[in-house]
């Protein structure tokens, strides 16, 4: 048994790169869900076009970084307004499945065959994030005995990092604000808000859009951090886990998606690498449990604990039980 | 609390038992490369398939079976290059990501299965078979558009029911559907009865299932009184843990029920369909209007729909709504099962099948109105044909962006489906 | 509550004097309508849930509509503040047409309703309640949100405003308190103090006295006649008679849809056409349209469902069906 091994990279997962994207995505949905009470179920689309916009922009049309980003950015607007115009007039469950919907529809159109051309089809993109590591001030890796980050890793985690303090101070800001006690009182009862003069539809579109944009800067990190892009990664069960991250640290917390994004990694880190070390030393039967199953017990652990949250804790690890965020309707 | 836990274990132990049987003996067959080559449902033989050694050596070389199978043994765990003989498909026939080489790692002790999706020849409007003309085509479309409509509505009408009675959106239903094929698999393959033996007992545990999640969780937590949201991301987090257990114990690979894998079609007018899927097609029928029938002539059915309009009137006019609601999970568990069992005999079994289906089941719900049982109907045959007839304009492997771009124009056209109502406010 | 100890209320008597004149039938002319509606109709299906020929409310009056259940006072009252879309018909606020105007855009004009089920924003204070009704807030715009200096002067003036009412509604020791966790009849007073931030010239309360304790219900009253000596207009469904003959002016009757009588509350309760819509055909000449409160608690009661407080889900009364008490211990 590797202990030590087991220890560090669940040490290192706590500030890494999944527990950045994961915490800008969660911050991002974060606003729909727990501060406008939107159920967007598509929040790895907003990634994904994201993504997808820079990568396009920089690898198929050999166009400079900052377009991409700018290209990224200008996708997730786009975006918001398709899947908001159409149902941010409508009950709470049809932006549920409306905006799974277009996340497939998106995933699919990103790995089809058709448009592989542009997209790289099931294989994604690569060799966009040239211009980012260029501009790589680190000249020298951190190497302890816990913990050890390359210069590129130390690159990624810094800029990471930056935008995730920008993204909580954006938040912090605006839910102190009346745009904040607007967009909170949406949550409550939005016909209510109606009557008192303020334009409810307009409200949600502007909440899906920052949401969406918070959230897209994790799908640049993403991107940038593995230097490639894969549709496959923009799933439903992405979205899945930010909710369970949103839930875990607290809905409607600006704080939340950070703690719930560290703790989410830190645990699903540690059990992915404790259980195959346990099977190699054969404290696991194989009979019982192959290195293969072990993955899918990651994820069944993350349903059940999704469910214990929602069930005995749902107002998240720290919340306050009179502010919980889901026992409405 | 501590109830809450024992019956979750409860729950999830006898998940972990059904899918038990004998599940460690049937794959650990030692290392090898496999694959089922099937193109729209139907197995592709007599395709050439070539191993070799990372190095260039040749390993093996196949040809697929009658059923579409084809398996390699290779001699350790390690990185083998699997070759796909083009010119060996069939006329008409293409690999539909144009990747005939795929180069994969196989772990020790168990094969690793290699995918070549096979679809009609690339481009819009390529004809499925040689053949055929135009309308043979439409035709054609028409027919697996209302045979994949049938399997959603069979899913459909208990999501829809569950709704309408609960308000829950139940995202795991979709795996209520994995579960019936499974099981199905289980009682055919492992145990040895007929596929239709085993459908059967597949449908009554689905039913069993859906009482039994009503039962011990979902009533429970409607006695807590937890909010229809929290509900409905309890239902994301079953899902997931539904799904992952299948793949524990299922793997990752698409697997066939032991009979009725390939039957040639019968020539009905101007297109071929096999018997097996006209045979589900009419049990589907039977079933959809037996259960159509009982929700507007039974005392029972009438009540389910007291429940759907207002839950607080019914129960103040002496209806049990718990009760009801139990029954809607049990005929939804049953409908659900029966719905996987054909889909995997149309396509075959993977732990990921009922999610797959589930978006589709969705926006049937959806576009018939949400909580109208049959809306629900009429939403799913409009997704299967919207399904299958997109493929007259796009590729094949976009046929779901189809349907689901269907789902989204309808909500903007009219935003309470088809069959729906509008809500009163204040 | 001033208004409670003037008996004779300048604004009381100036409203009598002036309605003193007008034909007591149903579409009479006022001598100064603020709201005049024109062939207003709306239909559910085969049903026409409301069909009113012509109608004018006399502004600085209080205006009782009254009916039994499934007259259609709430759909119409929905269809005045653009909660609901009528089938044909157009009306006027101030002159202006209303037809097609948005639910906000109405409230901004000067006419605000409160609802039926109250819609109190339960995880909001009391305070930010009050803060969300004032109109033309500064900082509720989201680029200007996130620079407090831009709004903090005007956030101090709604707030002194909103505590002078709170203070008027004997509310202000509840200040800080979650909305969610008042009474029945708290979250009605807050209700319709949030309206008054609005700065309204026309108040619709939908049943303001539905579930509300005796206790308060003077109080309540007392309110609704101060609305009038502020010069503002009032237009009320309610079913508690005792109610509708002590404060209003002047009533306007509905039955199945249309409007069917109208005069001072004396006249009204004794008129046979009024008798005959709420007792059904074959009542025994008894004047009672008190009656109709027993249909009456089994409406409101029923759907109280307490967090949400919009019929919500079809099961809001499933899943929670005991009423509003646990929220306000």
């Amino acid at each position: 048994m590797n202990w030590d091994v087991i220890f560090s990279v669940s040490l290192e997962s706590l500030i890494g790169l999944s527990t950045i994207v994961y915490a800008l995505a969660a911050i991002g949905l974060n606003v729909h869900f727990g501060y406008t009470g939107l159920l967007n179920f598509g929040q790895s689309a907003f990634l994904g076009v994201a993504a997808y916009g820079m990568a396009i922009t920089v690898t198929t049309f050999g166009q400079p970084f900052w377009l991409g980003i700018l290209v990224g950015l200008g996708g997730v607007v786009v975006l918001a307004l398709l899947l908001g115009i159409p149902t941010l007039r409508l009950r709470a469950d049809y932006l549920a499945i409306v905006t799974i919907a277009a996340a497939e529809i998106v995933r699919l159109l990103f790995r089809s065959v058709t448009l592989s051309e542009w997209t790289g089809g099931s294989d994604g993109l690569q060799q966009f994030s040239q211009s980012f590591y260029d501009m790589n001030p680190y000249s020298s890796p951190i190497e302890t005995t816990l913990i050890s980050f390359s210069t590129r890793e130390l690159w990624v985690l810094t800029v990471g990092w930056v935008l995730v303090a920008i993204a909580l101070l954006i938040v912090w800001l605006l839910m102190r604000s009346p745009w904040g006690r607007v967009i909170k009182a949406i949550r409550e009862d939005e016909d209510a808000v109606r009557s008192l003069g303020k334009n409810v539809f307009s409200y949600k579109i502007q909440a899906l859009i920052l949401g969406g944009v918070l959230g897209s800067l994790g799908g640049f990190v993403f991107a940038l951090g593995l230097a490639a892009i894969q549709p496959d990664t923009y799933g439903t069960e992405f979205t899945f886990y930010m909710y369970t991250i949103v839930i875990l640290g607290g809905a409607a917390r600006v704080f939340g998606p950070v703690v719930g994004s560290m703790i989410f990694w830190f645990l699903l880190t540690f059990i992915n690498a404790l259980l195959p070390s346990l099977i190699s030393v054969g404290a696991i039967p194989s009979s019982i449990m192959t290195t293969n199953q072990a993955g899918a017990v990651g994820y069944i652990l993350v349903g059940i604990g999704l469910m214990l949250l929602l069930i005995f804790r749902p107002q998240g690890i720290f919340g306050d039980k009179k502010e919980v965020m889901l026992d409405a309707r | 609390m501590r109830r809450a836990v024992v019956m979750l274990t409860a729950f999830l132990a006898s998940l972990f038992i059904a899918f038990g049987f004998g599940a460690t003996s049937a794959w650990a067959e030692g290392e090898a490369l496999q694959g089922t080559l099937i193109n729209n449902g139907q197995p592709v033989a007599g395709v050439q398939i070539t191993v070799s050694s990372q190095d260039g050596a040749q390993v093996g070389q196949v040809q697929s079976g009658p059923d579409g199978k084809w398996t390699v043994p290779v001699p350790a765990a390690g990185t083998y290059r699997v070759e796909l003989d083009v010119t060996t498909l069939p006329e008409g026939l293409t690999l539909t990501n144009n990747r005939p080489v795929l180069t994969l790692p196989v772990f020790e002790g168990s094969a690793r299965t290699a995918l070549f999706p096979i679809g009609s020849e690339a481009g819009a409007g390529a004809p499925v078979d040689p053949g055929p003309n135009r309308l043979g085509q439409i035709l054609d479309l028409v027919y697996t558009g209302l045979h994949l409509g049938l399997m959603i509505a069979l899913a459909a009408l208990g999501l829809s029911l569950i709704f309408g009675t609960m308000g829950l959106t139940n995202f795991a239903h979709g795996e209520l559907v994995t579960f019936g094929a499974l099981m199905a698999f289980i009682f055919n393959v492992f145990v040895g009865l007929p596929v239709i033996v085993a459908g059967v007992i597949a449908v009554a545990l689905g039913a069993g299932f859906g009482w039994f999640q009503d039962r011990f969780f979902w009533g429970w937590l409607r006695k807590r009184r937890t909010g229809l949201i929290g509900m409905m991301i309890i239902s994301i987090g079953l899902a997931l843990t539904m799904r992952y257990i299948s793949l524990y114990w299922f793997r990752g690979e698409t697997r066939q029920y032991s009979d009725y894998v390939a039957q040639p079609g019968i020539d009905i007018g101007p297109i071929a369909i096999a018997p097996k899927n006209l045979i589900m097609d009419l049990i589907a029928i039977v079933v959809l209007v037996a259960v159509s029938v009982a929700l507007v002539k039974t005392r029972l059915g009438k009540a389910t729909r007291a429940v759907s309009t207002n839950p607080a009137l019914a129960a103040a006019s002496g209806i049990n709504v718990d009760a009801i609601i139990r029954l809607v999970w049990t005929i939804g568990g049953g409908l659900a099962a029966l719905a996987g069992v054909m889909l995997g005999v149309f396509q075959g079994i993977n732990y990921q099948m009922g999610f797959q289906i589930l978006l589709l089941v969705f926006a049937a719900v959806t576009l018939g109105g949400l909580g109208t049982a049959f809306g629900a109907l009429l939403g799913s045959l409009v997704i299967g044909l919207a399904t299958q007839l997109s493929t007259l304009w796009i590729p094949t492997e976009l046929k779901n962006v189809g349907a689901l771009a269907v789902l989204i124009i309808v909500i903007l056209v009219r935003p309470q489906g088809i069959l729906g109502r509008r809500e009163r406010i204040g | 509550m001033p208004a409670d100890q003037q008996t004779d209320a300048p604004a009381k008597a100036r409203a009598v004097a002036a309605l003193a004149d007008v034909p007591r039938e149903p579409g009479a002319k006022k001598p100064d309508p603020i709201l005049v509606v024109d062939k207003v109709v709306r239909r559910f299906g085969g049903l026409t849930a409301v069909n009113v020929g012509h109608v004018e409310i006399q502004r600085g009056a209080i205006t009782a509509l009254i009916g039994p259940n499934g007259a259609g006072k709430t759909t119409f009252f929905n269809l005045l503040t653009g909660f609901d879309k009528p089938d044909e018909g157009n009306w006027a606020f101030n002159g202006q047409p209303l037809q097609g105007v948005a639910a906000h855009k109405v409230a901004r004009r000067g006419m605000v309703r409160t609802f039926q089920l109250t819609k109190s924003l339960n995880r909001l204070s009391v305070i930010d309640n009050m803060r969300l009704g004032a109109t033309g807030q500064r900082g509720e715009n989201f680029w200007r949100a996130l620079i407090p200096g831009l709004w903090k002067k005007q956030e101090q003036d709604v707030t002194e405003r909103a505590d002078e009412l709170l203070a008027r509604f004997k509310l202000d020791a509840k200040r800080e308190d979650f909305a969610g966790s008042l009474s029945g009849g708290q979250r009605k007073l807050l209700e319709m103090a949030r309206a008054l931030m609005v700065n309204p010239e026309m108040v619709m309360l939908d049943e303001p006295m539905a579930g509300v304790n005796p206790a308060l219900t003077q109080s309540l009253l007392g309110h609704v006649k101060g609305l009038r000596e502020l010069g503002m207009t009032v237009l009320f469904v309610e079913h508690d008679m005792d109610m509708v003959r002590d404060i209003s002016d002047w009533v306007i009757v509905m039955g199945q849809g249309e409007v069917i009588a109208e005069g001072t509350p004396d006249e009204v309760m004794a008129d046979q056409r009024v008798i005959d819509a709420y007792l059904g055909a074959h009542h025994d000449g008894a004047a009672d349209p008190d009656a109709d409160p027993a249909a009456d608690t089994a409406g409101p009661a029923a759907p109280a469902a307490p967090a949400a407080g919009e019929p919500a889900g079809p099961t809001a009364g499933a899943t929670a069906p005991k009423p509003a008490k646990e929220d306000g211990q």
